[in-house]
């Protein structure tokens, strides 16, 4: 009987020890692949190329949802808001959820599903093809190599595509609210100027992106860097990064929300 | 199988440099239309003015009660913006509502009779500043840079004016 009370007790310790270094390996991984003397001709030649693929690539399907999600966001505060006759708050009601939430928050889940995932799958693949291990055998640094260039895209591309996703999205709201419903022009973007400050939505809104940015490609480069190397492991990789990316953000954005915009 | 390039290897394929310098091109068209989205945020939906320093002089005025005023609400004479307020403090003696504003030069010919009261954009909307310009005279100046505007309405407290109300009928009733 009490052999199994601490058959138990062992499970819990050893559950929490796994997680415990986990995190701490997945620290160390990003430290010693960013605190390093960069190399600058070649690094950052290797960052272009990881801009191209994690940025540039992710633009199409950002730019598209954040239209749409405008757009929406327009029209279903214009149904409410002309109930009132207070139409002409669509422009801050859209601008503000648009900046200070919806901007960071589902740019970072589709950067995570779409770039995270990714990211996840082709270390994961490296890593089970032994090529990680190869290039260490040239007396390269994989971490330097393959983690440090991809690190800093991630966290270089989410803000700026964050931006994008809010600028377009309140020029979605534009063609919704003023193109179609026809609320004035002018109002609609004096208002808007009038309620969004540059210090606590602008500034916030990258603040927000930026630490969405650090902690989905951590978790990306992370779950790939350590995947347990068969198809199965892999598949499983991508799985956690796309879903333990999401908690994160989601939590971290409530978090950061009530510390910003709490009080 | 082993891609060489996503490795960051140098290979000897041949039109590698057509290859790069499109890469190239595309990131930097992205970063610029990063910079883009940021610009067109600051500038077009939160409306940074840049102002050169000497474009603006301050006024002070004391309220009884500032109700819903907030720190760049707009000055307006007659509907036209032609300052902002820069900050509502409480004096530390008087213990009286100190408001400070920030006054386009543009518009700087206001006589020191002139009078300023706190009023709301429709029924419920924002509370602004209404500068109403008074006559001008051989003993009036014209208001300069830190002056302050003695003549201020204060604003309308809806809940007073309820409770007024209420008081008034119950009083008509006995």
């Amino acid at each position: 009987m009490s052999v199994i009370v601490i058959d138990k007790i062992a499970n819990v310790g050893r559950w929490a020890i796994d997680n415990v270094m986990g995190m701490g390996r997945a620290g160390i991984m990003l430290y010693s692949a960013i605190v390093r003397l960069p190399r600058f001709k070649k690094g950052t030649a290797l960052l272009v190329k990881q801009l191209y693929v994690v940025g540039v690539q992710s633009m199409v399907i950002i730019l598209v949802s954040g239209l749409f999600i405008g757009m929406v966001l327009a029209l279903q505060g214009y149904t409410i808001l002309v109930g009132y006759g207070a139409e002409q708050s669509l422009g801050p009601m859209v601008a503000l959820s648009l900046l200070r939430e919806l901007g960071p928050v589902v740019t970072a889940l589709l950067f995570a599903g779409r770039a995270g995932s990714a990211l996840t799958a082709e270390i994961g693949l490296m890593k089970s093809t032994e090529q990680l291990s190869s290039l260490e055998m040239m007396a390269i640094d994989p971490l330097r190599q393959i983690i440090a260039p991809r690190f800093w895209a991630g966290v270089i591309s989410l803000p700026l595509l964050a931006l994008m996703f809010s600028t377009i999205g309140i020029y979605g709201a534009h063609i919704v609210g003023v193109d179609w419903k026809g609320i004035d022009s002018g109002s609609f973007w004096s208002i808007l100027q009038a309620s969004v400050e540059w210090r606590s939505d602008i500034v916030n809104c990258l603040i927000k992106s930026v630490v969405f940015a650090v902690v989905v490609t951590w978790i990306a480069l992370y779950r790939g860097y350590h995947v347990i190397p068969n198809p199965e492991g892999i598949s499983k990789a991508t799985t956690q990064t796309v879903v333990q990316s999401s908690l994160a953000i989601l939590a971290l954005d409530f978090l950061m929300t009530t510390m910003m915009f709490g009080q | 199988m082993i891609n060489l390039d996503t490795l960051g290897i140098d290979s000897e394929s041949g039109n590698k440099g057509m290859l790069t310098r499109k890469i190239e091109i595309l990131v930097g068209l992205f970063l610029l239309a990063g910079l883009a989205a940021f610009l067109v945020l600051v500038f077009n939906v939160a409306n940074v003015q840049v102002s050169r320093g000497d474009s603006t002089y301050t006024l002070y005025a004391k309220f009884g009660n500032v109700g819903g005023l907030k720190v760049r609400s707009p000055v307006k004479v007659g509907g036209v913006v032609v300052g902002r307020v820069k900050a509502i403090k409480l004096d530390p003696v008087k213990l009286e509502p100190v408001v400070t504003l920030l006054m386009d030069k543009q518009y700087s010919s206001f006589p020191d009779t002139s009078s300023l009261a706190i009023l709301t954009s429709g029924l419920l909307g924002e509370q602004f500043l209404g500068l109403k310009p008074g006559f001008v005279d051989d003993g009036v100046s014209m208001l300069k840079n830190g002056d302050s505007i003695d003549d201020t309405q204060s604003a309308l407290i809806l809940e007073d004016l309820i409770g007024q109300l209420l008081y008034s009928m119950s009083s008509k009733s006995k």
